[in-house]
């Protein structure tokens, strides 16, 4: 069922949901980017519609909601042992095409890749749905299209085009009409805008022999790549995390264990017992990234990890383009044919 | 050991039946465990507030223990060396493949260990001494040097029943034993019929790349060498994603590989 509304309607239909979710959408945060007067767009809560950024990319993604950062899995405190308290109220979170195919990537490894499934994403996940945000035409660095992640057709309670005041809304969870039929709504046959063309293209590789794994074309990155893992934090699926346990300081009697982001690009990523590494090098570093993102994953799971949001070459320091890697890598493939 | 709920993150506790130390800086750990568990496997040993660390099985005593042969290394290895007889530690595993005893029982084989990557196939060697063919079952194990060699009793032990040839990559003068690294030895293994000779390697990454070399310009067939992979590991479960290399995850997929799979893996 397709609607139309204006600021306030939608307005009211957000306050109502907003009485059994916490709604989550990207934010803008003047003045609290990196760097002096710089702006960031994160997800934060909102309350009403005017919160949400609609006009710019969000640099970091939803992921953090369902893997936050840091996250505690135990406390202990003399000999016992408690799990953490994990928030598991109900909310929805706003998000456009490329980072609903992110939830896919997140869902396979935390639920369906070993033999468990990961039960303090679980508790997190159960409790969480999604609002499409429509494209109605891509950003810089993004290359949806070219990763058949423009598009996105269930998964989600409605979809939602805006235009100014006017947002247009293709409810999916028939549950909702009625919510927002009382806000006023009117009936409108909605199709949600999605991206047909980014300015950035890559072709992927089919298959990448083992060849591209050992070339020189990662040499470049020992040294342009800085190692500071900003794009494995703002990439949607980005999964690593590294195990902390931790006691604090005015009473070493009591600690936690927690889980915080990890990054195959920073230093110890690989350590072992004793101090041997691998990859010591940032060129390679790079290639187990790329690799993964545009091969590897899709080996174990038939599907590309990537999905072409271009955050991470939103974010590098080096202005190192993943995209231009991606095409860098299939040329190499296709001369070595 | 018993699981106090379905969190897989959640260690139980065992107790510590013995303690017996090789060096310095490396005992076996005897842990009460009741359940089925294969050589090459690992538990992740878990001292909180400290952390958890993967270490692999050294010895079983089916449905009464295992053995953790642990390197006093770092935060986590540290604390447990402050634990003693009596008492207990948390863990939970065994996670990983782990060496399956019937592809090796049978005829000729050539197991190269290097240091700690003895125990890992300790369980393996153990087996192959107590077959009727022991004589055809040959063993290099290498340490750094003869302050570092582990498992003395069964060395010894191992020495009676099947071809073992222990050598130290550097020894004091005056050492009677074996010098050299453990590569320098396998040209010398006598063997019937390198076509169908199996292999197992395990140790420093440095020390398997030139073993299995060695061994495949023997003639060793690629599909007849199996290696054993160490990783740093956070959850053994396969999603924290520290342990992976290429499509595959060392403690889902490993840490024990054919060759033909592991020649492909490239870190």
């Amino acid at each position: 069922m397709g609607y139309t509304l204006t600021r306030s309607e939608f307005d009211q239909v957000l306050s109502e949901l907003g009485k059994n979710y916490r709604l989550y959408a990207p934010v803008l945060k003047i003045g609290q980017g990196r760097f002096t007067d710089t702006d960031v767009v994160i997800y934060d809560f909102i309350s009403e519609s005017s919160e949400i950024e609609l006009e710019k990319k969000s640099d970091f993604s939803f992921k953090e909601i369902l893997t936050p950062l840091s996250q505690t899995l135990f406390f202990f405190t003399e000999n016992v042992i408690k799990e953490a308290d994990i928030d598991c109220s109900d909310a929805i979170i706003f998000l456009r095409s490329c980072d609903m195919h992110a939830v896919k990537r997140l869902d396979q490894i935390y639920l369906n890749n070993g033999k468990h499934v990961d039960p303090f994403y679980k508790k997190v996940r159960d409790h969480v749905k999604f609002v499409l945000i429509g494209c109605p035409g891509s950003f810089q660095e993004c290359f949806c299209v070219s990763m058949g992640t423009n598009k996105t057709d269930d998964g989600y309670l409605f979809a939602l085009n805006y235009s100014g005041d006017q947002f247009d809304v293709d409810v999916k969870d028939a549950a909702l009409n009625e919510l927002f039929e009382k806000a006023g709504a009117a009936a409108k046959e909605v199709a949600v805008d999605y991206v047909t063309e980014n300015e950035t293209k890559v072709t992927i590789p089919e298959t990448v022999p083992n060849s591209i794994y050992q070339s020189d074309l990662w040499k470049e990155y020992d040294k342009r790549c800085v190692a500071c893992g900003r794009c494995n934090l703002v990439c949607p699926t980005c999964t690593c995390f590294t195990m902390q346990d931790a006691f604090y300081t005015d009473n070493g009697k009591v600690g936690e264990r927690r889980r915080v982001g990890g990054s195959c690009m920073i230093d110890g990523y690989s350590t072992v017992a004793g101090g041997g590494q691998y990859r010591r090098k940032h060129g390679e570093r790079m290639r187990f990234k790329v690799l993964h993102k545009i091969y590897d994953f899709r080996k174990r799971y038939g599907y590309d990890m990537c999905v072409g949001c271009g955050r991470c070459d939103d974010v590098c320091p080096e202005y190192i383009s993943f995209s231009n890697i991606i095409n860098k890598v299939n040329a190499e493939v296709k001369e070595g044919e | 050991m018993s699981m106090t709920n379905n969190n897989p993150y959640v260690s139980g506790p065992s107790e510590i039946l013995d303690v017996i130390k090789h060096t310095e800086k490396e005992y076996t750990f005897r842990m009460a465990f009741a359940g089925e568990v294969k050589p090459g496997q690992f538990f992740e040993v878990s001292i909180p507030k400290f952390g958890e660390a993967p270490i692999s099985v050294s010895g079983i005593e089916e449905g009464v223990s295992v053995d953790l042969t642990i390197r006093r290394v770092g935060r986590v290895t540290n604390m447990v060396f402050e634990h003693m007889k009596g008492q207990s530690i948390l863990m939970r595993g065994p996670y990983g493949n782990g060496f399956d005893l019937d592809l090796y029982r049978d005829g000729e084989i050539i197991v190269v260990a290097g240091g700690t990557g003895v125990s890992p196939v300790r369980g393996v060697i153990e087996a192959l001494s107590l077959t009727e063919d022991a004589k055809d079952k040959h063993v290099i194990v290498g340490f750094r040097s003869p302050d570092d060699i582990l498992f003395r009793d069964d060395l010894k032990n191992w020495e009676e029943r099947l071809d073992l040839c222990l050598t130290v990559d550097g020894a004091p003068e005056g050492y009677e034993g074996k010098v050299g690294l453990v590569t320098k030895y396998i040209p010398e293994i006598p063997l019937k019929d390198v076509e169908k000779a199996r292999a197992i390697v395990v140790g420093p990454p440095a020390m398997m790349r030139f073993s299995v070399m060695g061994l495949l310009d023997k003639g060793f067939k690629e599909e007849n060498i199996w290696v054993s992979q160490e990783r740093k590991m956070c959850c053994g479960l396969g999603i924290c994603g520290h342990c992976r290399v290429g499509e595959k995850y060392i403690c889902l997929d490993g840490p024990v590989f054919n060759y033909t799979e592991s020649k492909d893996m490239i870190d």
